[in-house]
């Protein structure tokens, strides 16, 4: 039972990470129906921020951490703008191929300014553990956890409460009412894409002590946030959380309990399970033509 | 000076020309129609002026302003707003969340205000509420304030598309095919809410009609188009019987 509940956390806290990138995938998808291949490696580029800031120019970790999502956030506007915009309006696999693409020079610029090592963060959270009778959490686990939830806090917030969060809902769900209501579009696009990339370094940056810091880190997590955002219905923002910490969640017991190999694989095989049963995924829109 | 105004409005695909140097004005709380078969270039024009489109030579003016290269969103802003042929509303929202939003223009609070949820943005919340509650009643549509866009039946969406035009206050709207998918009974109705929005709100229309009965009942001038080109200006009956327009849509 021990060794459940202490699987289950870190299935939680790994999946709290894939949630968060699913989320960003989910942002960007809602504004622009674009899928941002390169959400990972925009993870990856905001840990070596952090890196740069707090392990090589000295700073205090949450200084540095702010510093390393304010820079990223302006960073994703900088790819929108630079990437995504002049190609707006050609076919999706054209968008697709461009952020692949994004990616692809991401991993390599990071290879050359910071190398190939796997980089670590001393961070507040990185030595001690909780106990609580037989269990024993480490603390970077938890703060994983617990800054996923204030995240997911603060973009309720954001998004349900404030004008410019309506603006945005507003724009992604119909962007040519949304230009006629007075919204600026464009700009709105723009600050999506910066609000995505934020909230990938402050996973990037949750993860470092837990998977260290290098090029390839995106790459290897991307490709489990997809997933989670498929089997949380892509669209939906609490599906991304919920199909990320599901599949932190499987990942983490298959990894324990089934033989070696099952690990990486099992959150595929509950994937292709969902989609063939409830195929719009666990929040979807259920969407049905009407003749 | 004219309220609105076209000069020369010309808008070219390679060699058709959908607008061809198109001259119009509008006075202050008139209400014109634009008529033509299709493809004659009634929504190009409508959409020159909401800015969906950049013009190939000419330009606009609104209220004496040059109006040509603002962008879409500032459209609104200046007090100009559009309903659009095939409905484009907030599908998934209700219908008082999208007239909500048709407030957007006049929310002048910033992000830090609202992150306080200060004094005044409560007190604007309760205005935008209000003025929306205003909109629902005049387009009677208090029974359908909760429900969702997606289930309601084509015509009342089409008011509601309206009534969310209304929300942001215009001085212009343009209306593109108010009453197409609506029965009878429905189209009297936006007729009547057309001729209230000119008398009880001040409000200069500009339309786009296929159906000739509500053309000649709402509008003080109508305009027929073909191939881009204008054909005949002046009253709806006068530019019914013109002889180049009954030959442009019997085709003679």
């Amino acid at each position: 039972m021990l060794d459940f509940v202490q699987q289950l956390v870190s299935g939680i806290a790994l999946g709290c990470v894939y949630g968060l990138i699913a989320l960003g995938f989910v942002l960007i998808y809602k504004a622009t129906e674009v899928v941002n291949f390169a959400q990972g490696d925009l993870m990856m580029l905001g840990g070596f921020f952090a890196f740069t800031f707090i392990g090589i120019l000295g700073l205090n970790y949450w200084i540095g951490f702010f510093a390393a999502v304010v820079a990223m956030a302006a960073f994703g506007m900088l790819a929108e703008r630079l990437v995504v915009r002049p190609i707006l309006g050609y076919p999706q696999f054209t968008i697709v191929m461009a952020t692949i693409g994004l990616g692809f020079f991401l991993r390599s610029v990071a290879g050359m300014i910071w190398g190939t090592d796997d980089l670590k963060i001393d961070t507040p959270f990185s030595q001690g553990v909780l106990r609580l009778g037989g269990l024993v959490l480490a603390h970077d686990k938890l703060s994983v956890i617990a800054a996923t939830l204030l995240l997911c806090l603060l973009l309720y917030l954001f998004f349900n409460k404030t004008t410019l969060g309506t603006a945005m809902r507003a724009s992604s769900e119909n962007m040519l009412a949304a230009y006629y209501m007075g919204i600026p579009v464009k700009r709105v696009v723009a600050i999506v894409w910066a609000i995505s990339a934020a909230v990938a370094t402050a996973a990037g940056v949750l993860l470092a002590p837990i998977t260290f810091i290098h090029s390839n880190v995106g790459l290897v997590l991307g490709l489990k946030a997809f997933p989670a955002a498929v089997l949380g219905g892509f669209g939906s923002i609490p599906g991304a959380l919920v199909g990320g910490v599901l599949i932190g969640v499987i990942e983490s017991m298959a990894g324990f309990y089934l033989p070696q190999g099952w690990k990486d694989v099992a959150p595929y095989i509950v994937l292709l399970a969902v989609l063939l049963l409830k195929p719009e995924g666990i929040f979807g829109l259920h969407v049905r033509k009407k003749v | 000076m004219s309220y609105f105004r076209a000069e020369n409005l010309s808008l070219h695909f390679g060699g058709l020309k959908a607008v061809d140097s198109v001259n119009f004005a509008m006075e202050k709380g008139e209400i014109l129609s634009i008529i033509g078969p299709n493809g004659a270039g009634k929504s190009s024009i409508f959409n020159l002026i909401s800015r969906l489109y950049d013009p190939t030579s000419g330009r606009l003016f609104f209220e004496d302003q040059e109006i040509t290269h603002e962008p879409p969103y500032s459209i609104a802003k200046l007090g100009i707003a559009r309903t659009f042929q095939n409905i484009e509303l907030f599908e998934n929202a209700s219908v008082l969340n999208n007239l909500l939003v048709g407030r957007h223009r006049h929310c002048t609070s910033s992000l830090w205000q609202e992150i306080l949820y200060m004094p005044s943005v409560r007190r604007d919340e309760k205005i935008h509420r209000h003025k929306v509650e205003q909109v629902i009643e005049f387009l009677d549509l208090e029974p359908y304030r909760d429900r969702v866009i997606s289930g309601l039946p084509y015509g009342v969406r089409k008011v509601v598309e309206l009534a969310r035009a209304l929300c942001t206050e215009p001085k212009l709207i343009l209306l593109d095919e108010p009453s197409s998918g609506l029965n009878v009974e429905e189209t009297t109705d936006m007729s009547f809410w057309i001729r209230d929005m000119k008398s009880e709100l001040g409000i200069t229309v500009l339309m786009v009609e296929h159906d000739m009965s509500l053309v000649s009942r709402v509008s003080d001038r109508v305009i027929a188009l073909n191939y881009g080109k204008v054909l005949a200006m002046g009253q709806p009956a006068e530019v019914q019987s013109h002889p180049d327009v009954v030959a442009a849509y019997l085709g003679a």
